[in-house]
């Protein structure tokens, strides 16, 4: 399936490209469509395919032994994940889309051979790499020095949706998995922030009413 | 309307039926060996996600999800 060359152009692995350069790339994108629940990537696996979100969301995940789930990202439209895998080694985590989702991929030998011949490719993969150093930095940070309240409250923020539906739809139980915390702590923490008068709980909906109290609370200096 | 009422993977669900016993609004049913739900998306019993079917199930077939919306534009 042809796939837009503009949606290309905006991707960061793919800013900067033009006329040839530009089709090459496109002549080897492939279009993929998964439904909530289905596992895109699985860790450990040999890492085949780098993946890009045009429509819908993803989430990244490890699984411990005994089955509980850490979030590492979610990935919405524009973004791309397995990027560090793709690059050389197997999955280093799962990924699984949270609802209606399509996807476009590039293979690994193709990715490797147009960054060959087009060096403003690798200097563009330099970038994203070292954007998800960045990105594991701060997990680490989160996970290290913020309190569980503070950590729901970074996450309320990171994911505030306009009412239209664009943004994932998130359960207790994900935002959990994205904290590293049991399930039970984020409907407490919900409680404490509704009662610090930051947000208020309703049918399906979390309000953030007081957006600075609840940066103050993740600690999050305006 | 989508989005309004628990969410169901059928895949996952073992047919226990631990939601349908703790929903206190009584929009979860087992009809036909499924978990159902029924009822208005206004249900007014259930003013608030109380998530008691996802926090029962016990292979997390059920979820409440939620969408974070900000009140105003203030900052």
């Amino acid at each position: 399936m042809a796939v837009n060359q503009d949606s290309i152009k905006n991707l960061p692995y793919f800013s900067g490209l033009e006329g040839p350069a530009l089709d090459a790339v496109s002549r080897h994108f492939f279009e993929k469509k998964a439904v909530r629940g289905d596992i895109l990537v699985f860790e450990g696996a040999p890492a085949e395919v780098l993946y890009f979100v045009v429509i819908g969301v993803v989430k990244v995940f490890k699984t411990s032994a005994d089955g509980k789930e850490q979030i590492l990202r979610i990935i919405r439209p524009g973004d791309s994940f397995n990027d560090v895998p793709v690059l050389g080694g197997v999955n280093l985590a799962s990924a699984a889309a949270m609802g209606d989702t399509v996807l476009n991929g590039i293979k690994k030998k193709e990715l490797e051979a147009v960054s060959k011949e087009y060096p403003q490719i690798a200097l563009n993969i330099i970038n994203v790499l070292s954007q998800r150093v960045q990105e594991m930095v701060e997990l680490v940070e989160d996970l290290s020095f913020r309190n569980v309240s503070g950590r729901v409250a970074k996450i309320l923020l990171e994911h505030i949706g306009d009412g239209g539906g664009e943004n994932p739809r998130l359960t207790q139980q994900e935002m959990a998995a994205m904290i590293g915390t049991a399930r039970e702590m984020v409907g407490r923490s919900f409680r404490t922030l509704e009662e610090e008068g930051a947000i208020r709980i309703e049918r399906n909906r979390i309000v953030i009413t007081d957006k600075s109290a609840l940066k103050r609370i993740a600690g999050i200096i305006e | 309307m989508v989005g309004n009422m628990p969410v169901i993977d059928t895949a996952k669900c073992n047919l226990c039926g631990l939601c349908v016993s703790i929903c206190k609004c009584g929009i979860l049913v087992m009809e036909d060996d499924k978990v159902k739900v029924v009822g208005s998306v206004d249900c007014e019993r259930c003013t608030k996600w109380c998530n008691a079917c996802e926090l029962v199930c016990p292979t997390g077939a059920i979820t409440c999800p939620f969408e974070i919306v900000l009140e105003d534009s203030r900052d």
